[in-house]
């Protein structure tokens, strides 16, 4: 029989500011300084034609960037077409392509 | 001979209305409790929206209302209403029969180490939003001096949407100040993290949200959607602070060489016993109770008592203002029409 009572112990999800390096995210804003203007209204996700198949959503690969989850980040931006819509819908003005794009560059190199 | 009108509180509202009744050829009389004038503005160093210094607006009010008799350092010991007009004792035994009294005795600010999680007066290293401003005016606080600054926190809603701190109301002014003071810190020491911890960001006057979006850009400031939830001190008295990331769904935990609480606008103590004196109504926030929130946000339910600013529920400064004056207007008329 399993273990149905208690809990048993799983790595913890806590994500220590400390020790997130923020430089290529600095470095991200130098190229795009609208990196930083997201204000997690989730509309880029709620539009992204990818989103319901993978789960694809700037809003997420921006936060994850901010939370050095960058290894997250990049893979999910791996389900982007480039299509644009994001960028029609974003209220803040993000040219969303332009920045998914300076992403890829700057975290593939390495 | 002139009807005295008696303006209880020498706040920015009470200036204000003062102003504008002597511009009006009246006679205002100001109570003042402290032993200055310009009440909480005169604490703080810059004003949002447009960084205009606090003693600017003040000392122009104070100029302007050279001419009215003013009362440091005084209360009101005991005031009852007359036939058409209300007997005022006041504490330094001067005793005034006025025909109007504006009541302008604006909020206080909460006493942030009611939040014991938050360690304020606990821990070496957690300051207060108005301790902040003090230290912009004066540059000396131990918290700050002689500290290396590396990483400063905000933690935003401290004793308002609180029902555990009695304070169910939002106070209004914080967002916005908070984000001013993360830039202002940001200017100081630009290489700083700074972060700032909310539930929603409230930016609902002109131009706050071009504040919100410049601290982003231009500064860089971190925003942490999760209230934080408690604060310890490490070893070598650097703060630790833990909230809920709730856009990731994940707990956060950060180091922080200063923190700096929120402190609510909460209603003055003494609102309840003002209002006992002449049986008003305050809500249940405690602030002063408006005849109607709508369109008598002046008036008291009673003749001839009238309100302005802060003493009925958190306001920014334009708000005190356009309240000072239009409270000015409605006792100028209830004058011309008594
Ligand atoms: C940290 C902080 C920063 C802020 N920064 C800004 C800003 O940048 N821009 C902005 O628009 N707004 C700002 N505000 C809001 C601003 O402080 C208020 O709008 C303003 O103080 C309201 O003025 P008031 O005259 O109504 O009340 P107060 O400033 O509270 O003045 C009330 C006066 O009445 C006196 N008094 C009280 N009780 C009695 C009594 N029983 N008898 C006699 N006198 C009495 C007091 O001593 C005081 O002088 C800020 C608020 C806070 C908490
Ligand atoms: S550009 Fe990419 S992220 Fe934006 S809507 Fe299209 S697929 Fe989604
Ligand atoms: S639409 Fe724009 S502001 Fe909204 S979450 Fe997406 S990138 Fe951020
Ligand atoms: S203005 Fe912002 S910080 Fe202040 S109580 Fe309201 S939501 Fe909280």
């Amino acid at each position: 029989m399993g273990n149905i009572f208690g809990f048993s112990i799983s790595p913890s999800s806590t994500v220590n500011l400390d020790n997130v390096d923020f430089t290529l995210f600095d470095r991200l804003h130098e190229l795009e300084p609208d990196a930083w203007k997201c204000m997690s209204c989730g509309s880029c996700g709620a539009t992204c034609p990818a989103g319901n198949f993978s789960g694809m959503s700037l809003r997420k690969v921006l936060h994850n960037l901010q939370r050095g989850k960058e290894k997250e980040a990049v893979k999910m931006l791996q389900n982007c077409m480039l299509c644009g819509k994001c960028s029609i819908v974003c209220p803040r003005g993000i040219n969303t392509r332009h920045l998914i794009l300076s992403i890829c560059k700057l975290y593939k190199e390495d | 001979m002139k009807d005295n009108i008696v303006i209880v509180g020498g706040g920015i509202a009470g200036m204000e209305a003062a102003r504008q009744l002597l511009r009006m050829g009246l006679n205002p009389i100001i109570v003042e409790k402290s032993d200055h004038l310009g009440g909480h503005v005169a604490r703080w160093h810059r004003l949002f929206p447009d960084m205009t210094p606090a003693s600017e607006l003040v000392g122009g009010l104070i100029e302007a209302t050279g001419q009215a008799n003013i009362f440091l350092n005084t209360e009101i010991s005991f005031m009852n209403r007359l036939k058409d007009s209300y007997n005022i004792m006041l504490s330094n035994g001067v005793s005034v029969i006025a025909k109007v009294v504006l009541i302008t005795t604006g909020f206080s600010v909460f006493d942030a180490s009611k939040k014991e999680e938050y360690g304020y007066g606990v821990y070496d290293q957690v300051m207060t939003n108005s301790d902040l401003e003090q230290w912009f005016n004066n540059g000396n606080d131990s918290r700050i001096d002689g500290t290396e600054i590396n990483a400063v926190g905000f933690v935003h809603c401290v004793g308002s949407r609180d029902e555990k701190a009695r304070n169910s109301q939002c106070s209004k002014v914080c967002c916005i100040t908070a984000v001013k003071q993360a830039i202002e810190m940001k200017q100081k020491f630009p290489d700083a993290a700074v972060y700032c911890f909310y539930m929603d960001l409230r930016m609902f006057g002109k131009k706050y949200e071009d504040f919100y979006i410049s601290a982003q850009r231009d500064y860089g400031i971190r925003f942490i959607r999760g209230r934080v939830s408690e604060v310890s001190e490490n070893i070598d008295g650097r703060v630790i602070v833990k909230a809920e990331d709730t856009l990731a769904g994940k707990p956060v935990k950060v180091t922080l060489d200063l923190l700096v609480l929120m402190s609510g606008m909460v209603c003055n103590r003494d609102c309840s016993s003002i209002a006992g004196m002449i049986s008003l109504q305050t809500d249940s926030d405690g602030f002063f109770k408006s005849r109607d929130n709508i369109s008598d946000i002046i008036c008291s339910s009673r003749e001839g008592i009238y309100y302005a600013g802060a003493c009925t529920g958190p306001k920014t400064v334009p708000e005190t203002l356009a309240e000072a004056r239009s409270a000015a207007l409605e006792i100028f008329s209830y004058i011309n029409r008594a």
